[in-house]
């Protein structure tokens, strides 16, 4: 038996050393690449839990509306019912999460108002627009407005 | 037990070498699927954008709610609202985007044949070039469309941002790797919209699904004219604009 493979000795000492080259590339690369790489394409499927895991900011019209029932109402029947509540008064999830940990601010209106109303000529015709100045001389818009239901007379 | 020298390396070589691939293939059995949120299919979602320029004010509330959101570092942005402003019908445009927009924009022209804003994000574009260049598969396009960056893997080469024909992409100065917009996937995969639609007071922004049949976008896009930045690209880009000028790069 050992007579037949003599001529062959240096073929298998080849041979193992190819499959001893390929078993260590298998287990390098096992330990090389991460888990489920390929699972959806060329890169680490893990990477999807771990951004969707970040922390949010914005708590969201609907959970606002959950206590803030009354001043949501009112805005939802004027002209600012497509104007998202955490777009003026900021992002608010720490505040959902504990209203007592944080308190916000009431929003300056002399400021806030402004920036969506100041007027200007790339601004889209039907938006309205004031010059702040002329309109009301510096007073806070919410000298006469009342924000949540900005129209005059209500 | 005696053993010479060369069945013990033989012996431990095999030993070695099989639990090597038992452990393999022991990690691949457990390991199960990755995703987080388990009503959350991703397959169930295409995401897109669709943005009306005939709403937008140029507020720069997109902006702000965009870096509280995402810690985005001060002088970079994830999104951005450029002022188009062109004087005559034949006339090159002049674009400003003054710290991205997040300030407002100040009035800076008087007359001319028209003026209008633009907001710009990550097209989370199908056929994504950031996504070809990447070395290391560190960005790539979600089942659900969105296009992600994987900060532990991302090298900070810049190719993507060399890539990315719409200039999304920035480094980030303190982790140096790539940035941009992740299209708030940690609130969609919530069910809440992005940062940027739920602060635009104009709903000038609108998330939108592509694969949810109930989406009021398909209404929309039945019934308006939109636009793509860039379609000689072919990249397949997914944010979709409703009265988009010509002059808009």
């Amino acid at each position: 038996m050992k007579e037949k493979w003599k001529d062959a000795e240096h073929l298998i000492r080849v041979a193992l050393l190819f499959i001893c080259g390929l078993v260590l590339f298998v287990v390098v690369r096992h330990f090389v690449v991460p888990a489920g790489f390929g699972q959806y394409g060329h890169y680490r499927p893990q990477a999807l839990g771990e951004i969707a895991a970040r922390p949010i900011s914005f708590a969201g019209r609907d959970t606002c509306a959950m206590c803030h029932d009354d001043e949501f109402k009112m805005k939802q029947a004027g002209k600012h019912a497509g104007v998202g509540c955490e777009a003026c008064h900021g992002a608010l999830a720490a505040h959902a999460d504990d209203p007592s940990k944080l308190v916000p601010k009431k929003p300056d209106t002399a400021v806030l108002c402004v920036r969506c109303h100041e007027a200007n000529t790339a601004k889209p015709k039907n938006f309205p627009q004031v010059n702040s100045k002329e309109h009301s001389g510096g007073a806070a818009c919410g000298t006469c407005h009342q924000p949540h239901s900005p129209a005059m007379g209500k | 037990m005696s053993m010479n020298r060369r069945e013990l390396l033989a012996q431990s070589g095999k030993f070695i070498l099989l639990t090597g691939a038992a452990a393999a293939a022991w990690d691949y059995i457990v390991e199960g699927r990755a995703e987080a949120a388990p009503t959350y299919k991703t397959t169930d979602h295409w995401w897109a954008m669709v943005i009306d320029i005939d709403k937008c004010i140029g507020c720069g509330n997109c902006v702000n709610a965009c870096a509280t959101e995402n810690n985005v570092p001060e002088g970079f942005f994830r999104t951005w609202v450029e002022r188009y402003h062109i004087e005559h019908w034949d006339s090159e445009p002049q674009v400003d985007s003054p710290n991205g927009g997040k300030d407002g924009f100040p009035e800076k022209y008087q007359g001319g044949a028209k003026s209008f804003f633009v907001p710009k994000l990550c097209n989370h574009c199908a056929d994504s070039p950031c996504v070809q260049v990447c070395p290391v598969g560190a960005t790539f396009v979600t089942p659900d469309g969105v296009v992600l960056v994987d900060e532990k893997y991302c090298l900070g080469c810049r190719y993507c941002v060399q890539a990315c024909p719409y200039g999304c992409r920035f480094i980030n100065p303190a982790k140096n790797t790539a940035e941009k917009c992740t299209l708030c996937y940690h609130r969609i995969t919530q069910g809440l919209t992005t940062a940027c639609c739920e602060s635009c007071p104009t709903s000038a922004r609108q998330l939108a699904d592509l694969k949810n049949p109930r989406d009021p976008v398909h209404e929309f896009l039945r019934t308006h004219s939109v636009q793509v930045l860039k379609p000689h690209m072919a990249t397949h880009a997914k944010v979709f604009y409703k009265g988009l000028d010509g002059s808009v790069r």
